[in-house]
């Protein structure tokens, strides 16, 4: 029984060249064009933005193409080849992983906001009302209380969550050891460690746990988009830096935007949409979805940063995520094994 | 799955296995030549990086990302699950190709329209539905989440068209003549089951349990909510390679794909081994 | 077979039947309809206002089109090696067809990877060399195509194989004999005997297709208007806390999932006893 080659690859034939016309289907776009490719949450905000800059001389009449999904696998993408002329990460080092492909310039956070270009804090979301009264860090632990975050080891942006919980001991005068004892018996409480942030506010809002840590920003865009859930903003905690860069092969019309997304009208897109401004001066009258819309961003007592509690991120990421002993993993694992 | 047919005599319905199959002819030489590139291309040449990648880290590098304990806990864990989810499937996906097949009452359409469907649905989708039904806030008042019980359903979930699909064009295709053969000797329904219908299905069966497994080994979209991905609990094998990616270490992450990969290629043809068995005895 | 369900006693096929239909109920008519409850909550706005976004339009007819070209490069080869394996002897089929099945069993995180290892425009194996004449494979169509095709590869083989065992060579043989060359002997005997396992796979490929995520997300860079599929489309609106856009582009998805496999249960018979002209 003999199989009828010639059909057989002419239909393979076919089929591949099916295949590479949809691929040569190249955007030939007189004009110029903006390729961005960022992490999923300020999607609406860079919108918004790129509507208000359309209205400028620099910006009028530029295309854009966008990229968004989780901020890790954005960057990876990036390395990989996809055309990108801006990112706007949410972590630091994904934007490092770009700086060691050798794909943004090693001065990138010389600029006046460090390179960075929105910013949040981390928050305890809880159920309408709070009913199990959470307010502050000590009150995670009360017996009982189960708490949902996302996973620092498969997600970049989780990390800043570990990195309050950590850093707010040391802040109040405790030791390592006392900081140790402290996430150690956090992650005993936790009752689920979703791959990302938005997964762990899924998993909350489907009814598992009593407090899910959270980004202040992705409260915020929930509770614009009719869920259900309160945040309280504790007295220690962590300020989120997301970075934004501009690639060395980027079209030059991407340092106006980076501008553009810095200045005041920038920033006041974000606030809009739930990031605390980077820059000062921004005024915004109410943002939906803000504990207290009038009042969306109030000022924490005390703000641990990177810069300040942790010397830098490639020192944190060794100490607590990816290096050997790393801490935060030991204790991740360490909790799995004792329950 | 395949060779089970050259291997002695087949079961009294299927008394028309091919007895020699040929050689290659050049034709088809030649179509397996094709055949092999596009594998190749496809397939293998991107698992060969993967192994690649692996050795990057050397058999230290190896040996320490895949005996790491919660790593080994993840991969035993999605084995096992994968194992469990299997042999559910096989029963049931029996059962079910059975009744599509063999039985009509109304709305049975409805239900083999449905049966593709987890396959259809993008695994987010697959993942919230099963949520919301069997979650803390489900109607039914079971809450699997967070729990070893959830990667099992989500597996299931998504595992369960393989042998349905696989079973029913062979039992569609089924001579009546022996069983009707046999009913008129006497012989009950089981026996009649047991001697003749299941050997002969037998390596469909095991085709879709093959599926089956590779597919729970595979799978890591739809239980990702559910289970919560809890170290040693209920982490899978998927998650801890996503960790070695998210640190920028691939050869990590290769290494415990690559094992990954072994166990499934062994557990494929392990069932292809018994399944050889069970239709040479029946 | 009416014979056969006459004998059975109606206590056994009701049991059966209670035990299919509460298994299938639980475990796939509720949750599906549950996808298309909240599609639909409120009416078909949902999904009149994903069908006026322009990027959505775009991802759906992306997705089909990677989809059937996808599952037309699986059928033709899924039955060209399950001839193979089936009707011929040679070194390393036992191997060959192990290795049919292992596609399945790689986690999306790891297919994307693997091809961009191997296709990726900057350091991959084949990569840059593909480029340079002009192919772009990853982060563009024809790379999604080759991730979806990966994902889906067994199912075709895997329905195929089982049934060319059962029919066995003698028609074939047969028509042979009487001098009927290969293709025709192909066309006229060996697919009309198989085309229920060919639908079947067609089938299953297609839904496994249209529901592909993970894969495809890495290598395809999720570029909206350019690359991003509607699985992707359904993630985005998912992360962006648009539930009824979400629901309502996967509802469209299995729509068309299930019309396809509408379309070959209408037509084929309620049983078969034999095989069919």
């Amino acid at each position: 029984m003999e199989i009828p080659v010639r059909r057989m690859r002419g239909l393979v034939a076919a089929a591949l060249l099916v295949a590479a016309a949809c691929g040569s289907g190249a955007s030939g776009d007189e004009g110029r064009t903006l390729n961005i490719v960022g992490f999923a949450v300020p999607e609406a905000a860079n919108r918004a933005i790129a509507e208000e800059w359309a209205k400028t001389p620099e910006g009028e009449g530029v295309r854009f193409e966008t990229s968004y999904g989780a901020s890790g696998d954005q960057s990876r993408a990036v390395v990989n080849g996809l055309e990108a002329d801006y990112v706007h990460f949410s972590v630091t080092s994904d934007v490092l992983r770009l700086v060691d492909a050798g794909l943004v310039a090693e001065d990138w956070d010389d600029g006046p906001t460090k390179g960075v270009v929105s910013s949040s804090i981390v928050v305890f979301a809880v159920r309408p009302g709070n009913p199990e009264g959470i307010e502050d860090w000590d009150d995670l632990l009360r017996p009982g209380i189960e708490i949902v975050t996302p996973n620092p080891a498969s997600s970049g942006a989780a990390r800043w969550n570990a990195l309050a919980a950590w850093g707010q001991v040391i802040a109040s005068g405790g030791t390592e050891a006392e900081a140790e004892e402290y996430v150690r018996a956090l992650f005993d409480h936790v009752v689920s460690l979703p791959g990302s942030g938005r997964d762990a506010t899924t998993a909350f809002l489907n009814g598992t746990g009593d407090v899910l840590l959270a980004y202040e920003n992705e409260a915020i865009l929930a509770r614009q988009n009719g869920e259900e859930l309160d945040y309280v903003i504790p007295d220690t905690t962590m300020l989120i830096e997301n970075p934004g860069a501009v690639l060395i092969d980027a079209d030059p019309i991407a340092e106006d935007w980076l501008e553009f997304v810095l200045s005041e009208e920038g920033q006041r897109q974000f606030a809009l949409h739930g990031f605390r401004p980077v820059v000062d001066g921004v005024e915004v009258e109410r943002v939906e979805g803000a504990a207290d819309p009038t009042d969306p961003y109030p000022e924490v007592e005390r703000l641990l940063t990177v810069e300040d509690d942790f010397g830098s991120w490639e020192e944190l990421s060794e100490k607590f995520f990816d290096g050997e002993d790393a801490v935060i993993a030991r204790i991740i694992a360490e909790s799995g094994k004792a329950g | 799955m395949t060779a089970a047919a050259l291997d002695g005599a087949g079961p009294a319905t299927s008394a028309r296995r091919p007895r020699h199959p040929g050689g290659l002819t050049p034709a088809s030489g030649l179509g397996l030549g094709v055949a092999l590139v596009w594998f190749s291309l496809l397939v293998l040449l991107p698992l060969a990086a993967v192994a690649a990648t692996t050795a990057e880290g050397g058999w230290g590098g190896f040996w320490r990302a895949v005996t790491n304990e919660q790593t080994a806990a993840a991969i035993r864990l999605t084995v096992t699950q994968a194992l469990l989810v299997t042999a559910v499937d096989v029963v049931m996906g029996t059962l079910v190709a059975w009744v599509l097949v063999r039985d009509s009452f109304p709305g049975k359409r409805l239900l083999e329209l449905l049966i593709d469907i987890p396959f259809a649905l993008p695994t987010i989708v697959a993942g919230l539905v099963l949520l919301s039904l069997y979650g803390p806030d489900g109607p039914l008042g079971v809450d699997v989440t967070n729990r070893r019980p959830a990667v099992f359903l989500a597996l299931l979930f998504v595992t369960t068209p393989f042998v349905v699909r696989t079973v029913q064009p062979v039992l569609a295709e089924l001579d009546p003549e022996a069983e009707e053969a046999a009913a008129s000797l006497g012989a009950g329904r089981l026996t009649i089951f047991r001697r003749i219908v299941l050997p002969a299905i037998t390596p469909a069966i095991a085709a879709g349990a093959a599926l089956a497994f590779a597919r729970g080994m595979g799978e890591y979209g739809s239980l990702v909510l559910l289970s919560g991905n809890l170290p040693f609990r209920t982490e899978v094998a998927s998650v801890r390679i996503l960790a070695s990616i998210e640190s920028d270490d691939l050869p990590a992450a290769a290494s415990v794909a690559t094992v990954l990969l072994v166990v499934s290629l062994a557990v494929i043809a392990a069932i292809d081994l018994l399944q050889r068995r069970m239709v040479r005895r029946g | 077979m009416a014979d056969r369900s006459r004998r059975r006693p109606p206590l056994g096929r009701w049991a059966l039947r209670l035990v299919v239909v509460a298994y299938l109920g639980l475990l796939v008519a509720w949750p599906v309809g549950l996808v298309a409850r909240n599609a639909l909550d409120g009416g078909l706005a949902n999904i009149r206002d994903i069908l006026e976004e322009p990027d959505t339009v775009h991802a759906l007819r992306l997705t089909a089109g990677v989809a059937l070209t996808s599952v037309a490069i699986n059928t033709v080869f899924g039955v060209g090696i399950s001839l193979l394996l089936v009707r011929h002897r040679f070194p390393g089929r036992r191997l060959l067809s192990a290795l049919v099945d292992l596609p399945l069993s790689v986690s999306p995180v790891v297919v994307g990877l693997a091809l961009v290892l191997v296709y990726g425009g900057r350091d991959g194996w084949l990569g840059p060399t593909l480029e340079d004449l002009g192919l772009q494979v990853i982060f563009a169509p024809p790379g999604m195509v080759m991730a979806t095709t990966f994902v889906a590869l067994p199912l075709v083989v895997r329905e195929v194989v089982p049934v060319l065992e059962e029919i066995g060579t003698e028609q074939e043989e047969a028509a042979h004999s009487l001098g009927a060359g290969a293709w025709a002997t192909f066309r006229r005997i060996t697919l009309p005997s198989i085309r229920w396992a060919v639908v079947y796979g067609v089938a299953l490929s297609l839904a496994r297709a249209l529901g592909e995520f993970g894969a495809v997300k890495i290598v395809s860079g999720n570029v909206a208007g350019r690359t991003r599929t509607a699985t992707l489309v359904v993630e985005e609106k998912y992360l962006n806390f648009d539930q009824g856009g979400a629901y309502a582009t996967a509802f469209l998805l299995t729509l068309v999932a299930v019309a396809c496999i509408a379309v070959v249960t209408l037509v084929r018979p309620d049983q078969s006893g034999g095989r069919s002209p």
